[in-house]
């Protein structure tokens, strides 16, 4: 009977399980080969070395390619104004989404949908007219731009449906207490949605660390504009047969910063604030 | 301070929230607006507290007319149903967050808000957050944060319907004996009659928008004005049959199938020649009665000092409350006997009250 029961309740562990260990071998083998000379399968052959690690001293590309430093400083830019940028923008148009009665604010929310499910390739020639007449083609600005651009819709309707929980009621006892609205929206309303704003901060900030096709569009090559992936991109050759073991480092090197701002907002982003407002609306 | 409404009108597009009231508020007094869910009074008080605005019509404090005065500049403290506690904040936070947007001096915000937190108990609570307290503390607080400032009128908006039954009880005589004692002017939302009957100086009852009756507990008891009053005030509720009047040498009769009752000449003569009309009678006007009129117990429904009788009279219902030592049971025939000085008369087309108007 107690055996039984252990067995059921250790199924839903296998289940999950099984279910990550396909994301777990990725990892694992990120990890194994880009320490070690040689892998076969998952397993690493010969010694194990920081070789592949050398891209942090010196191009691998040779002169002409921006150093790993300067692409990471783009990189960083660019994920950091998107944050940025997505966040207050989201959160404010959010606020008067959720709050505001206007008129167009039906058409604009489902607008914002429309383009949130929008497919962005298809938009990629357009944009590309556009940032040259602005002067801002290839440069980090317009692909920051750009990408603030494509993730605005979806940080919208987040931040609005956080906006929607929080009870009016509480927004107006702060009006009464006497605060302006802009002070309601700052010290009251901000603060109990601050789960809300790392989620999407979280969100902009890996987009934006992670973005390939934009960057790649819209800069020249795997100039001093470049950005991580676009840089991991050059590996691909071909003429030189790809060297894995560079790839994964620079995988792995891309990696950290992500886990680090992972870890310091998982926390808010579980701690969701609890009590404090009951039942009305 | 002095409250008046005039005509006050809310109305989006077709929908009429608020039709046209009239009150005034005397200072210091303490006036309950009762209704069910959805009949305007929320909207009456947010009006008051100058979240909505009024399509049409007057609000004045003190004789100033202050439709366009923002809440803040209104000088009015409000207890919500749901709390509405800053959960970011500390309880201390919370009750000092009004006097820190008027920039009152830290020295000061610090005293009063003790002060106020001592009064309503809750004291030793100040670093807590609102997540970790019970639902009667948050009540505190969010009472404390609406008195911190010493406002010229306080405003309830159910503040007792999220407590449980005992708390509900305690907190309802502190805040009626917190009102008196501070003298504040207050204004509390509720659909629950026996908070209106047990706190109001005066009810004002509004269904449907509209105002239907603005008095005492009293009066508004005894002389209900339409049968939307007579139907929910009082609990058990009154009980309503249809009645034709014929006089009897120079006698009264209210008369429906298996029915005749008596009804004394002051009453009468205000209903009568009117063809058939509405008969209300609470249930502590009927009596046990050996000399009474036949009827069979439907259901008894056991409260404790009392049974709730439901007694047929032919097709007619009537709730009583009986002594549990009679031990009546259903199917038992009973005797009932109508105290008829109390009984009430309406219109039925109009729904008003032919008495007492």
């Amino acid at each position: 009977m107690t055996l039984k029961k252990r067995i059921w309740a250790g199924v839903p562990y296998l289940i999950l399980v099984v279910s990550v260990l396909p994301m777990f071998i990725g990892y694992f083998w990120l990890l194994i080969s880009s320490f070690s000379t040689q892998t076969e399968g998952l397993l690493p052959v010969g010694n194990l070395t920081l070789e592949h690690f050398s891209f942090l001293r010196e191009s691998p590309f040779g002169r002409g390619y921006p150093s790993i430093w300067r692409v990471t400083f783009n990189t960083f830019l660019i994920a950091s104004f998107m944050t940025i940028t997505v966040v207050l923008v989201s959160a404010l148009a959010g606020y008067g989404l959720s709050r505001l009665s206007f008129p167009g604010r039906k058409s604009f929310l489902s607008l914002t949908l429309i383009l949130h499910a929008f497919p962005s390739v298809t938009l990629l020639i357009g944009i590309f007219f556009v940032l040259r007449a602005l002067g801002l083609y290839n440069t980090i600005l317009g692909v920051a731009l750009v990408m603030v651009g494509f993730e605005m819709p979806f940080g919208i309707w987040l931040m609005k449906g956080f906006f929607d929980n929080v009870s009016w009621d509480m927004e107006r006892a702060a009006l009464i207490d006497g605060a302006s609205r802009l002070q309601v929206w700052w010290q009251i309303i901000l603060p109990t949605i601050k789960p809300g704003m790392a989620a999407l901060a979280l969100f902009a900030f890996i987009s934006g660390w992670n973005a390939w096709l934009i960057p790649k569009t819209f800069t020249i090559g795997a100039g001093q504009q470049a950005t991580l992936s676009v840089y991991l991109q050059n590996f691909q050759s071909d003429t030189v047969a790809v060297d894995w073991g560079a790839v994964t480092a620079v995988g792995l090197f891309q990696l950290i910063p992500v886990a680090i701002f992972f870890i310091f907002t998982q926390d808010l982003l579980l701690n969701m604030y609890a009590g404090g407002s009951k039942g009305g609306a | 301070m002095k409250v008046e409404l005039e005509n006050l009108t809310k109305k989006w597009g077709d929908v009429i929230g608020v039709d046209s009231i009239n009150l005034d508020i005397q200072d210091g007094e303490f006036v309950v607006f009762l209704g069910p869910s959805g009949c305007g009074k929320t909207t009456t008080l947010l009006m008051v507290a100058g979240i909505y605005k009024p399509t049409t019509g007057a609000i004045r404090f003190d004789g100033r007319v202050v439709n366009q005065v923002a809440p803040k500049g209104r000088n009015i403290g409000m207890v919500f149903q749901s709390y509405a506690l800053y959960p970011h904040m500390t309880v201390y936070q919370n009750i000092s967050y009004p006097l820190k947007l008027k920039k009152t001096p830290k020295a000061e915000i610090q005293e009063r808000a003790q002060r106020v937190a001592d009064i309503m108990g809750i004291g030793h609570l100040m670093d807590r957050k609102p997540a970790n307290l019970s639902g009667g503390q948050q009540q505190r607080v969010a009472l404390g944060r609406a008195l911190v400032k010493e406002p010229g009128l306080l405003l309830f908006d159910e503040p007792l319907s999220n407590l449980d039954a005992r708390l509900r009880l305690s907190m309802r005589s502190e805040i009626k004996r917190l009102q008196v004692d501070l003298g504040i002017t207050s204004i509390y939302v509720t659909h629950d009659q026996v908070e209106a009957m047990t706190m109001a100086d005066r009810i004002a009852v509004i269904n449907d928008g509209q105002l239907h009756a603005y008095d005492t507990p009293a009066e508004v008891y005894d002389r209900p004005r339409t049968l939307f009053i007579a139907r929910f005030i009082g609990n058990p509720p009154m009980n309503f049959t249809e009645v034709e009047f014929s006089q009897i040498n120079g006698a009264y009769h209210a008369r429906r199938e298996g029915l005749e009752l008596v009804i004394p000449a002051d009453r009468a003569e205000k209903a009568v020649g009117k063809g058939s009309v509405m008969m209300g009678i609470r249930p502590e006007d009927i009596i046990v009665d050996s000399k009474g009129i036949p009827g069979e117990i439907h259901g008894v429904e056991p409260l404790g000092r009392d049974h709730l009788i439901d007694a047929k009279i032919r097709d007619s219902h009537f709730y009583l409350l009986a002594d549990p030592s009679l031990s009546l049971k259903s199917g038992d025939t009973v005797k009932l006997g109508f105290n008829t000085k109390k009984s009430q008369f309406f219109d039925i087309k109009s729904e008003r009250s032919l008495l007492w108007n």
